[in-house]
């Protein structure tokens, strides 16, 4: 069963100057129980889109049912049936206060999803222990660490225990420790409770280790969509380098024959690099062709193409150029977020 | 009622907060007192007439002219100010992060501005106490109208406070903003000396302040008179500004895109 599903979903800001087409039409699906990632760079128009799905901002355009509420006609039944979890990096932060106790906002949270008291304490014990805060209830927000502050957001925004949640680039600014931890408390929320999970990031590696689906997003609409296995496919197949004994020549063109092979090119190093789709699969036959023909070979290596290949492909540019530290970043990250431009 | 509730929920919150570094409340009285103990004393040696009387010295009149006054300057800071906070608060993502859950998003302005009215009631309360040993002398259900009028002042000018910082979000240019506001409406307002000491054109340009009217009509009460067209005037205004100012907030806070 789809829980989310969008049609046409557009966002248009205005200002004096001049007219930003922040989304111009997205159409997605999303099962019950997925983990889908978003990606695109700066200003592609993640966050407004995710920001239209949570009730935080009207769509100029389009249509959409989340978690089984109709965003334009019921946006408060929207809104009791997900969890959101603000980025916490940019304009405004993860949405704790700093000068709470952490238990103080679990409370406070569950008592603006409308929980009695008695729930409400036990849903903040189950959260604190469940996202490893145990022992920190008494402890100022500002206290926390960076890793920690992060796993209370995270809390919040589970405390009623939606069928949704949503996690606005949940790891940025978190150390690699601190990230590959919160990835295992998120696959657990599929895995325990069957919640679907729908982020936005930055980092490819946190869509391929995380995520079931991947959207790609640029210039307001999406470019690509898939398993991250099916995205990496689509670019190019896979890549087998190979160093074999002399007869180059006579090698290159036996596996160029082959049908499982589809480019063959030297690089500079005078290896041999295969594009091949099923590079797996595709070994055996290629190592017996090559033995068949009595060449030999003193090193053969397969690799995958990453979702920064794919990202490259689709969108032209890669996403690790497009550091928030870029000076075009910041232009474009303005007519991203709502807030930027007045209106 | 859901709305009730959510504000109450609102109001702990921020009143916790508030608790946890009660200092600037006090800090808020310090400067309403140091008028109190350093100018209120020029006042009562102004001939009385200046403030309505006959022959001699002002005496305790002038207090009973300066600390109406005073109220409405405590009121007219304490309440602009507010908006501060809510720009920090939206930093923190705090704003947004409400505004995702099913909570009533007017109440998200309404149990900050309950705060700040009962923030305002406490120090105004201190102020007129500290104003009884300086020598005021008043009717109780003077002072007591007067609280009044100045949770009404309070709920208007709290509630345009935090829809115009959030609105600019920017605490460089919400400070001008303020600056440029509220210091001639307190200048406007006859705070510090009777309007009527001013020339015609003073007076009349002071009829754009929605505060003087009520001033005036706190004057009257701390003179014991009360079925009087100024009480009605000012009356009519509190409520109105109220009734305005609220408006004005709660379509900031309702509207879908924030």
């Amino acid at each position: 069963m789809a829980i989310i599903e969008a049609k046409g979903l557009a966002r248009t800001f205005k200002s004096r100057k001049r007219t930003v087409e922040a989304v111009r039409g997205v159409d997605l699906t999303v099962q019950d129980g997925e983990i889908v990632g978003f990606l695109g760079p700066n200003g592609a128009g993640k966050t407004t889109t995710l920001r239209m799905l949570t009730t935080l901002l009207e769509p100029t355009a389009g249509s959409a049912t989340v978690a089984g509420a109709d965003l334009l006609r019921d946006p408060v039944g929207v809104r009791r049936r997900i969890g959101y979890v603000p980025q916490a990096i940019g304009q405004t932060m993860g949405g704790t206060d700093p000068n709470c106790l952490v238990q103080e906002e679990l409370l406070d949270q569950a008592a603006l999803y409308h929980l009695d008291k008695a729930e409400a304490l036990r849903r903040a014990e189950q959260l604190t222990s469940q996202l490893d805060l145990s022992g920190l209830d008494e402890r100022l927000v500002k206290t926390l660490s960076g890793g920690q502050r992060r796993r209370l957001e995270i809390a919040l925004g589970l405390v009623h225990q939606p069928p949704l949640v949503f996690l606005d680039e949940p790891t940025t600014g978190l150390d690699p420790q601190s990230r590959s931890n919160l990835w295992d408390h998120i696959r657990r929320l599929r895995s325990d409770l069957g919640t679907t999970v729908f982020l936005t990031t930055h980092y490819l590696e946190e869509a391929d280790a995380l995520c079931d689906r991947v959207f790609i997003i640029d210039h307001g609409v999406i470019v690509a969509e898939g398993t991250p296995d099916e995205l990496k496919r689509r670019v190019s197949g896979d890549v087998v380098t190979l160093q074999v004994n002399g007869a180059k020549r006579r090698a290159s063109e036996l596996l160029a024959a082959q049908p499982i092979v589809h480019d063959v090119a030297v690089s500079d190093d005078g290896a041999l690099r295969l594009s091949v789709f099923h590079g797996a699969e595709a070994l055996p036959t290629l190592l017996r062709v090559l033995d068949d023909a009595g060449v030999t070979m003193h090193s053969i290596n397969l690799s995958r193409p990453s979702l920064d290949d794919v990202f490259l492909t689709m969108t032209g540019r890669s996403l690790r150029d497009d550091s928030p530290s870029a000076g075009h970043g910041k232009a474009t990250d303005a007519a991203d977020s709502p807030a930027g431009t007045r209106r | 009622m859901s709305f009730i509730r959510d504000t109450l929920v609102v109001f702990r919150r921020q009143m916790r907060l508030s608790l946890r570094n009660p200092a600037w409340v006090i800090i808020a009285l310090i400067q309403p007192i140091l008028y109190l103990a350093l100018f209120g004393p020029l006042l009562t040696k102004l001939p009385a007439t200046a403030f309505g009387g006959s022959g001699g010295t002002a005496g305790s009149a002038g207090y009973k002219f300066f600390v109406p006054g005073l109220l409405i300057q405590l009121g007219l800071f304490g309440s602009t100010f507010v908006g501060f906070a809510i720009i920090s608060d939206w930093r923190a993502g705090v704003i947004e992060r409400f505004r995702v859950t099913p909570v009533s998003r007017l109440a998200i302005m309404t149990g900050r501005v309950l705060r700040d009215v009962l923030t305002l009631l406490v120090q105004a309360v201190i102020l007129v106490l500290v104003s009884v040993a300086f020598g005021l002398r008043a009717p109780v259900s003077a002072v007591l109208l007067s609280l009044g009028f100045i949770v009404l002042v309070a709920v208007g000018l709290a509630s345009v406070s935090y829809a115009t910082a959030l609105t600019v979000k920017s605490e460089d240019a919400f400070a001008p903003m303020l600056n440029s506001v509220v210091l001639p409406l307190v200048l406007l307002s006859g705070i510090m000396l009777p309007l009527t000491l001013g020339p015609g054109w003073l007076q009349g340009l002071a009829r754009i302040s929605p505060f003087r009217y009520i001033i005036d009509a706190m004057r009257s009460a701390f003179r014991g008179q009360y079925a009087t067209t100024v009480m009605l005037e000012g009356v009519l205004v509190a409520v109105g500004l109220a009734a305005v100012c609220l408006w004005l907030g709660s379509r900031v806070f309702l509207r879908e895109n924030a």
